[in-house]
């Protein structure tokens, strides 16, 4: 029976209070005194020169502080790409500046071309519908393939519109090749994978002041990772000293990998605070957040699947376009490559693999990591064309996918697509799904629904996907810029409260209550004696922030690092006190004794004469209790799965609705299960939103038709049904001090193909020879694919 | 400017507003309130809901200078004093309806106007009267769990953790 509130238990969470009571700082709740407000000009062409900008007018209007433009920032520096990839020829991939405001030319509906501060939000806008720009309209670069062969430029100092040409592996591609021209069966499924916006609830906000006194500046963002947010500003964007500016991300309304990257607004509410020496804040409207916020997704692609005659998997083959938007945002040459790439041989024991990805520029809004970041388009192409093989040669998908399954005494197991897997059970995982998910009763449900005039259908998946990207020295071998290690400093106070800095983010995930979990119960001692301190770059050790499910098997191990330090001091010291010697110390229930005797002191006891140090051996202690931990890991980690959704389809409407979704996830070790519980809940919504409803659609000139939630379909609670959750099989971690995976993801990982399998299923089930259908499946699609079948 | 008077969480306030000046606004910028988010331009994301009269209203599509001599109630007049969660904020805490929070409050006052029109109401029920809250975090599975379990309902079987 797990602790109250240590390892293992359901702890209700603390952060939870200030939520529910209006209490919660987010960004746009904090106001400075002399603050003013940005507003930001923004093309309404998807493309075109940007001939004169007349500021006059504007500059007149009332309360007008200051108006920015491209001009003002030719001389700073560019976004960059966070990772650097080479074509499949050796040429590194082109990397146009990335500015703070557009100048020149503006590339996608929304890119910012000039800004106004005023003394309100309301004047700044008033002043913005007054700037004169002269923007020469040019036809848009908008579908990919069209890009490909265009001499319509998105950058016209590059000269093409693809990013790179990528090969994973290349030495594998002959191998590959011929495996599929020998085979005796092979699958081929064109898909798209369609294109989202992350939609966080809460829309970016940015506020800055400057100090002038000290020459230093306060940031105040909506970031995952105000480190990483700090750092590009620095060393590439404005220049200013690391050590002059602190960036503090609050509360954070949800970022789902939209609030990972460094923003254009970031850098100028920053500068114009210097200039105007005032607090100079911006928070984006929704329109703003759909037109800029970087998308996620947006793959074309193409899969083989070669089969030999019992059903082996002999070989995946597949090629992508993949989007990357008007820009390259901080990470959108890591997610189609290496988060992608990667994953290609999933969860099975197939020799061969080559993945192919060209990344292309077109006037969209930038395309970066969105919740799965290429671990969903892994998981989309390769568990659709596992269903659609199985259909093709007359196989049970489970059993096909079970006879393909890498065996749990095959680990540790290299893929073919060049990643060392640690652990896993993909049967048991399997098994636990049938159970849970009543496979045996699904055939008594569809007569019920058929009773009803209603088709349904059974879909599965298995996933494998890759958290808590590392280590540092192979991403970086890689391409990395950045390293993917993270950090915390445990304080232990003189009074025996803890405050724990961690470079990890909350923003949802429960942090607050689920790593003072793990500090408990290292030390034996309550939880609620230990803070979270998180967001602020002036009070937590450099850490990469929370993206890609890293924070418990990231940051969460350098918490426990830390602690094993402080375990390993606090031991001495109660040495020192006990008269023994430390080896001797054991620590249980938040008490230090020595082996074997009665003698011992408490943990507030050795906090306090931490500080108090007097008759302190100084020359082999020194005073104080705090100590900081870098983890940089050895490994992913890989949670998997296996999913199971159960749909009923109107075949009069096409309407289709999820009834069952079962998902049995090994996650390793668990720290709190409801936490975990309602982290897949999340992804698991987002999944079946990118299955049934999420589009984002630009027309052929590049005007962006689903801007709002009028036009873009967000999941309502109406939309989804209950899950079932169950995270019973996990195979632990082998190379992380917790023994755990990562859970933040899987949802939005493994929903997707198992509801399009589950629709193909029903509409087969009504006679129909429907083999694929593209998401969203909306009742227009569904309805036409079964008049056309 | 236009001065307004109006009770907020049982305490009477006057202001000076614009014609324009949303309510949400108001409570935000001249009350202070920042429980009441902002979260669309469209009246459709619902975390800006307040009861106005009683009634639940989207506060970004109701000009302050409408809720003169109104009796306004926002997420931070829910709990008690001393700050004791009511019974639909602990109902959220207890089943983990609630990640980033962003929209939490909006969910907690549509709550309260779907218990006092309807105290037993059924899922399908709860989940036709969120059409107009979005959450991007929960995938509203707790969050329906929470709302039923506030009304007294049984809610063990609903899959749990």
């Amino acid at each position: 029976m797990p602790k109250d509130d240590g390892i293992g238990a359901a702890t209700l969470r603390r952060e939870d209070v200030r939520f529910l009571t209006g209490a919660g700082q987010y960004t746009d709740d904090i106001k400075q005194f002399g603050e003013t407000a940005a507003v930001f000009a923004r093309s309404t062409v998807a493309n075109g020169v940007i001939k004169s900008i007349d500021i006059t007018a504007a500059a007149a209007m009332p309360g007008v502080l200051a108006i920015f433009t491209g001009e003002d920032f030719v001389e700073v520096g560019g976004n960059p790409a966070g990772w650097l990839i080479n074509s499949r020829d050796g040429t590194p991939m082109h990397e146009p500046k990335r500015p703070v405001l557009a100048h020149g030319k503006v590339r996608h509906v929304g890119d910012a071309y000039a800004a106004v501060i005023a003394e309100t939000a309301e004047q700044a806008k008033n002043a913005v519908e007054a700037i004169e720009a002269d923007i020469q309209e040019l036809p848009a670069v908008v579908n990919m393939k069209d890009a490909l062969s265009s001499s319509n430029y998105v950058h016209d100092e590059i000269s093409t519109n693809q990013c790179f040409d990528w090969g994973w592996i290349e030495d594998n591609r002959e191998a590959t090749d011929a495996a599929i021209k020998g085979a005796h069966h092979v699958t081929t499924l064109e898909l798209v994978n369609n294109r989202l916006v992350p939609n966080a609830m809460e829309p970016r906000s940015s506020r800055a002041s400057y100090d002038r006194s000290r020459d230093e500046y306060v940031l105040h963002t909506t970031s995952q990772n105000p480190h990483l947010t700090r750092l590009l500003i620095s060393a590439f964007v404005l220049g200013i000293p690391e050590n002059k500016l602190t960036v503090i991300a609050p509360d954070v309304g949800g970022g789902f990998g939209s609030k990972i990257y460094h923003y254009g607004e970031e850098a100028l509410v920053l500068a114009a605070s210097k200039r105007l020496n005032r607090p100079v804040s911006w928070t984006a409207d929704r329109s703003e957040a759909f037109l800029t916020d970087a998308h996620g997704r947006d793959h074309v692609t193409k899969i083989e699947l070669a089969l030999d005659e019992a059903g082996n998997f002999l070989a995946f083959r597949t090629e992508t376009l993949a989007n990357v938007g008007a820009y390259l945002s901080n990470f959108a040459t890591a997610t189609p490559t290496f988060l992608h790439g990667t994953l290609m041989a999933g969860n099975y024991t197939v020799p061969n693999v080559y993945v192919n990805v060209k990344a292309v520029f077109t006037n969209t809004a930038p395309v970066d990591a969105y919740r799965g970041a290429g671990r969903p388009e892994a998981t989309y192409s390769l568990e659709r064309v596992i269903d659609m093989a199985a259909r093709e040669i007359g196989r049970d998908p489970i059993e096909l996918r079970r006879q393909n399954f890498i065996k749990p005494d095959q680990y540790p197991f290299a893929s073919a697509a060049g990643l060392e897997y640690d652990s896993g059970n993909y049967d048991a995982l399997m098994d636990q799904m049938e159970k849970v998910a009543d496979k045996a009763g699904f055939a008594e449900r569809r007569k019920k629904s058929e009773a009803k005039g209603l088709l349904r259908g059974f879909g599965v998946n298995a996933y494998i996907e890759a958290c808590g990207i590392a280590p540092s020295n192979l991403v970086g071998v890689l391409g990395s810029r950045v390293g993917l290690y993270d950090a915390a400093t445990v304080r232990v106070n003189a009074t025996g409260n803890l405050s724990v800095m961690v470079g990890a983010h909350s923003h949802g995930q429960g942090h607050e209550t689920a790593f003072p979990q793990v500090v408990a119960e290292m030390l034996g001692i309550d939880a609620t004696s230990i803070d979270i301190v998180h967001g602020d770059t002036s009070k937590i050790p450099f850490g990469m922030g929370t993206y890609g499910s890293r924070s418990l098997a990231v940051c969460g191990s350098a918490v426990v690092r830390a602690t094993e330090k402080i375990i390993n001091k606090a031991k001495k010291i109660a040495g020192h006190m006990l008269e023994a010697s430390d080896s001797d110390i054991e620590l249980k229930d938040g008490v230090f004794s020595v082996a074997g005797t009665d003698k011992s002191v408490s943990f507030g006891e050795v906090a306090l004469k931490a500080y108090i140090p007097h008759e302190f051996p100084l020359e082999d202690i020194e005073p104080g209790l705090e100590e900081t931990a870098f983890y940089d890991p050895a490994n992913f980690t890989y949670p998997s799965g296996a999913y199971c959704c159960e749909v009923e389809l109107d075949p009069e409407t096409g309407k289709v609705r999820v009834d069952r979704m079962t998902a049995v996830d090994d996650f390793g070790n668990i720290i709190n299960p409801m936490i975990v519980t309602g982290q897949v809940h999340g992804g698991l919504g987002q999944g079946i939103g990118q299955a049934l409803l999420e589009n984002t659609t630009y027309n052929e000139d590049g005007q962006l038709l689903s801007a709002s939630y009028m036009d873009y379909a967000m999941p309502r609670a109406d939309d989804l049904p209950f899950y079932t959750v169950d995270h019973s099989q996990g195979t632990a971690c082998t190379h992380n001090p917790l023994g755990v995976k990562g859970c933040g993801e899987a949802g939005a990982i493994g929903s997707p193909p198992t509801v399009v399998n589950a629709v193909i299923d029903a509409m087969q089930s009504g006679g129909k020879n429907v083999t694929h259908i593209d998401m969203p499946v909306t009742p227009h699609r569904v309805w036409s694919a079964m008049k056309n079948a | 400017m236009t001065k307004v008077t109006m009770t907020i969480n049982g305490k009477t306030v006057v202001g000076d507003v614009e014609g324009n000046t949303l309510l949400a606004s108001f409570l935000r910028d001249d009350q202070r309130l920042t429980g009441t988010h902002i979260g669309c331009d469209t009246s459709q994301c619902g975390a800006c809901t307040v009861h106005v009269n009683g009634r639940a209203v989207k506060s970004c599509t109701m000009f302050a200078s409408e809720a003169e001599g109104a009796e306004v109630s926002t997420v931070e007049g829910q709990a008690a004093a001393d700050g004791t969660l009511n019974t639909i904020q602990q109902a959220f805490q207890d089943h983990h309806g609630l990640q980033c929070g962003f929209c939490t409050p909006g969910m907690v006052m549509t709550t309260a106007a779907l218990l006092k029109e309807n105290p037993k109401p059924t899922v399908e029920e709860v989940r036709t009267y969120l059409e107009g809250n979005i959450c991007r975090c929960t995938g509203y599975h707790n969050i329906v769990k929470a709302i039923m379990a506030a009304s007294g309902q049984d809610v063990s079987a609903i899959a749990a953790e």
